[in-house]
């Protein structure tokens, strides 16, 4: 039978297809792995309700897994919902070195309706002079930010 | 003697579900026209990112609906193959876009609301409701900074923009007002203690929104008389455009997939 870490080591082979850099494992998708009789069970939490980089996620999964020769289910997992703390440390990393500016701060501390934003640092030159263009940017996960020093605009990964 | 569709529901479990999916749906379908007209790119990407939250959103409650419902019916039939008459919409998420001001004061009211919406659901007396709610909040909360964010910068920004500003918001007061008047599918909800009791929610969204539109300097508004019947299917003659657009193509070719 096929070890729970052979099935971790191909999970963490499956890319975000919007940020390439990182794996569905870096971000915290894969909330559970069981291994039944006769299949695998994934518990996969959808990062935002309406990420249309779902279904492509799941495909790339199974496609990951069809080296197993074993039927897989993917079950979506709502509850708890996503939260870019479950995001990896590695993951932050590798996505400032990408050109994203990594979340800042706990998702968990942020309860408010109307927070002040925080202070995002530029992953190109790394200055903290950076100013907030669009709350919304090239997907949801995403805002819009200027560098102030470098001129150059960036994605930031939403603290969510 | 009433006309029942194929997927009206009796059930006031079901029926609360379709109305929160409703309004999604059809405020998401609302923004989607503004893909490729937006004033410039990041706002157009805005709006954009905002109704695939909620269209996103509307697909998971048609599926519960869907799963509630039974008898093999899915989340496409329930978007795609009910009428007007089965909606259960707010009037305010079926109005036109009109100009960039009309649709961030919808959106203002609309993403407020929504949001104290969703902190009451996050308390359901249903798992699943909860579960949807507590996901769902936190991309409304950014969604309702980001049209709050508008109508500081409409309402303080030129006299042009503070005069228009301060007339599409006058214009949705009353469509607002619909979301605080209990209509059955509500009192059902509240009684089975699905949802809450949606006259409370009037005064956390009052101050919220004055909060915001002093800082606008824009007036106080006044809410009223109320523009309803959008829960009791009851829909203003824009409803029936939208989903003749939205509808069309799942009709004309009910087993197509992609």
């Amino acid at each position: 039978m096929v070890t729970l870490e052979r099935i971790q080591e191909l999970l963490a082979l499956v890319m975000d297809p919007e940020v390439p850099v990182l794996s569905i494992v870096d971000l915290g998708l894969v909330r559970s792995v069981e291994r039944k009789e006769t299949h695998i069970v994934l518990g996969i939490a959808p990062t935002y309700t309406g990420c249309p980089a779902m279904d492509v996620i799941h495909d790339r999964i199974r496609e990951a897994l069809s080296v197993l020769e074993t039927d897989i289910k993917i079950e979506s997992v709502l509850h708890p919902p996503w939260t870019t703390d479950w995001m990896s440390e590695a993951g932050k990393k590798k996505l400032e070195a990408y050109g994203i500016a990594p979340p800042v701060g706990k998702a968990a501390d942020k309860r408010s309706l109307w927070g002040p934003s925080p202070t995002v640092r530029c992953p190109r030159c790394k200055s903290e002079d950076t100013a907030l263009v669009s709350l919304f940017g090239s997907t949801a996960c995403k805002s819009l930010y200027q560098c102030g020093s470098c001129n150059e605009p960036f994605d930031y990964f939403k603290c969510f | 003697m009433t006309f029942r569709m194929k997927w009206d529901t009796c059930d006031p479990k079901a029926a609360y579900v379709l109305h929160l999916a409703d309004d999604a749906l059809i405020l998401g379908q609302r923004l989607s026209a503004w893909c490729g007209h937006g004033p410039i790119l990041e706002q157009d990407i805005a709006l954009t990112n905002i109704a695939l939250d909620l269209i996103g959103l509307a697909r998971q409650y048609y599926g519960y609906a869907a799963e509630l419902i039974g008898e093999g019916c899915t989340e496409n039939d329930l978007a795609y193959f009910r009428d007007s008459r089965s909606f259960m919409n707010h009037l305010i998420c079926e109005q036109p876009n009109g100009h960039w001001g009309d649709t961030l004061a919808r959106q203002f009211y609309f993403d407020t609301f929504h949001f104290f919406q969703l902190e009451a659901l996050a308390e359901s007396s249903d798992e699943r409701l909860r579960h949807i709610a507590a996901k769902a909040i936190k991309e409304t909360s950014y969604h309702a900074q980001y049209s709050a964010e508008w109508i500081i910068r409409l309402g303080d920004g030129t006299e042009e923009s503070h005069a228009k500003i301060a007339q599409s918001l006058a214009h949705y007061a009353p469509f607002a007002h619909e979301f605080f008047v209990p209509a059955p599918v509500d009192q059902d909800a509240h009684n089975m203690g699905l949802g809450p009791d949606v006259s409370s929610l009037l005064p956390a969204w009052k101050e919220k929104v004055e909060s915001i539109l002093t800082l606008a300097t824009l007036p106080a508004i006044d809410l009223g008389f109320a523009k309803k019947g959008g829960k009791a299917g009851v829909h203003s003659e824009h409803h029936g455009y939208i989903l003749a657009e939205m509808q069309s193509l799942a009709r004309a070719y009910p087993d197509a997939t992609w």
